[in-house]
């Protein structure tokens, strides 16, 4: 619109000067731009942002590369495979889950989490194959290092699909609906690149500052393992007995807490004065990092089996829960810890410490279970 | 470059063609209402200035435009923070920071201590970033 005005202001003032040769011009020049942009406005903004999203394009095709390049790396640094792991490893990103059938709800959380188990046992034996060398821990590790690649692989091609789809129908709502989420997006794909090389290396990541928190708070104490790939241990705490539950560290793992905490809580009859769970949480932009916030609920992400298996157990007996939660970004969740978020980790205890006087006496039993990616962190 | 930190680029990093055609045609533009205003400035001084504003407007957008396209192709890049362990003695208090190193984690017994000779802990393994801008709310 002010180009517009400005281009008929100036061809008026230039009308006052006689038929100059500049004056046609710019008459032409305005008119011609004046049509263009009455039929043309809209597909001229069509291609500006197809062009936006080329360019992210561009950027998503280099991190799905470097995604692909680092994890062949990793396999033959550490699985020492036999022969070249190249095309089990693009079979590999490319490999999908299809959800339980929901049209009749009841009883979907098994079926979820019998597909999620399946998943999880065909992607570890798939790891073990191509990485005979790796232990444990390292198998772990390259499994959640080939996620994070499958997951830029997954991000890279729906982007290419809708701005494929968009050149090809021309039509503005398809781009426009990509153009709108692509700064979100680009700032997942930007959270897995960092990811991938924390898994890769074995670093420990945001994700897991509540198992951070339970590590320091059992370190020293008899660990005993739980169903499945969780561990707890029996804790002198304030007066009471605190049973704290993680995972099994140090390879990249979540576990299934939602077990680990109904085996306990049943191993105890459920008397269990109250149930503390920490995580990490999703910060609001404006909130600090490592901000702790208290509450109420299952803190627990993952695809809902475990919050489920939890507030369950929890109502059987009618056990209150707490919840700390460590504010974090995205992209701090899946990278490299941060010292802001390492140094949370003693602001919670004292969190901790604070519900446990306040809403048990001595004798008490309490669970505290540090939730998330207990990669790089031990016991 | 050290294993565990740096960063790494790509051949993706070209610029499109169609951006460079429109790029020079109005840099070409640009450079012919300035030269065009030069020669006029004589004979009609309010249209040759009213060209020249036009001809340097032009420059500077196609300008703006390259450069601006280079820069962000030039952030194509996968950057890996430095991260840091500390190993502490828990009996003399001793405390090291190191490269993180590939088997490092957190309450991971490592090397004797130089000082007591009792085992030594990893007790921290982060990295810190410098928050480059900070918003009053």
């Amino acid at each position: 619109m002010n180009v517009t005005v400005a281009l008929v202001g100036a061809q008026t003032k230039l009308a006052q000067f006689g038929d100059t040769s500049v004056t046609w011009i710019l008459n032409i020049l305005f008119y011609v731009i004046f049509v263009v942009f009455i039929f043309y406005g809209q597909r001229i903004q069509m291609y500006v942002m197809l062009r936006e999203v080329e360019v992210s394009l561009y950027k998503l095709k280099f991190i799905k590369e470097e995604g692909r390049k680092t994890a062949i790396e990793t396999v033959k640094e550490i699985g020492k495979p036999q022969t070249d792991p190249t095309d089990r490893i693009d079979r590999f990103l490319e490999y999908f889950t299809i959800g339980p059938q929901n049209l009749d709800p009841a009883g979907v959380v098994w079926k979820l989490e019998h597909i999620l188990d399946v998943r999880d046992a065909r992607l570890k034996d798939e790891v073990k194959s191509m990485a005979p060398a790796s232990d444990e821990t390292q198998v772990n590790n390259l499994e959640n290092t080939l996620e994070a690649a499958s997951a830029l692989n997954f991000i890279y091609k729906v982007i290419r699909h809708f701005y494929l789809l968009g050149k090809k129908t021309l039509s503005l709502y398809v781009i426009m609906q990509i153009q709108m989420i692509l700064p979100l997006v680009m700032r997942e794909a930007e959270a897995y690149a960092s990811a991938l090389k924390a898994f890769a290396y074995g670093q420990p990541i945001g994700d897991g500052a509540g198992a951070l928190v339970a590590g320091k708070l059992m370190h020293g104490h008899e660990i005993r393992k739980l169903e499945k790939d969780c561990v707890v241990a029996t804790v002198p705490y304030e007066g009471r007995t605190a049973f704290v539950i993680k995972a099994e560290g140090p390879g990249g793992n979540v576990g299934k807490p939602g077990d680990a905490i109904k085996t306990i809580i049943e191993e105890n009859e459920g008397k269990i004065a109250t149930v503390i769970m920490i995580d990490a949480v999703l910060k609001l932009e404006g909130e600090a990092l490592g901000e702790v916030a208290e509450g109420v609920g299952a803190a627990i992400g993952g695809p809902g089996v475990d919050a489920y298996k939890i507030e369950e157990e929890l109502l059987k007996y009618r056990l209150p829960i707490n919840a700390v939660l460590i504010r974090e970004d995205i992209g701090d969740t899946v990278s490299p810890l941060r010292k802001e978020v390492f140094d949370s980790a003693d602001k919670v205890l004292e969190r901790v410490k604070q519900v446990v006087l306040e809403k048990t006496k001595e004798g008490d039993k309490v669970i505290i279970a540090g939730i998330g990616n207990t990669i790089g962190i031990g016991q | 470059m050290n294993e565990m930190s740096g960063t790494s680029a790509t051949t993706t990093t070209k610029i499109s063609s169609f951006v460079l055609l429109v790029v020079f045609i109005t840099l070409a533009l640009s450079l012919v209402a300035l030269i065009f205003s030069v020669t006029i400035i004589g004979e009609n001084s309010d249209a040759a200035w009213i060209l020249l504003a036009l001809g340097l407007l032009g420059v500077a957008i196609s300008t703006y435009v390259l450069v601006e396209t280079r820069r962000r192709l030039s952030k194509l890049k996968i950057t890996v923070p430095p991260v840091n362990t500390t190993i502490e003695c828990k009996k003399c208090g001793v405390k090291n920071v190191r490269e993180f190193q590939r088997g490092d984690y957190i309450f991971k017994e490592t090397e004797p201590c130089q000082k007591c000779n009792d085992k030594m802990l990893i007790t921290a393994i982060y990295r810190e970033v410098k928050e480059k801008q900070r918003f009053p709310f």
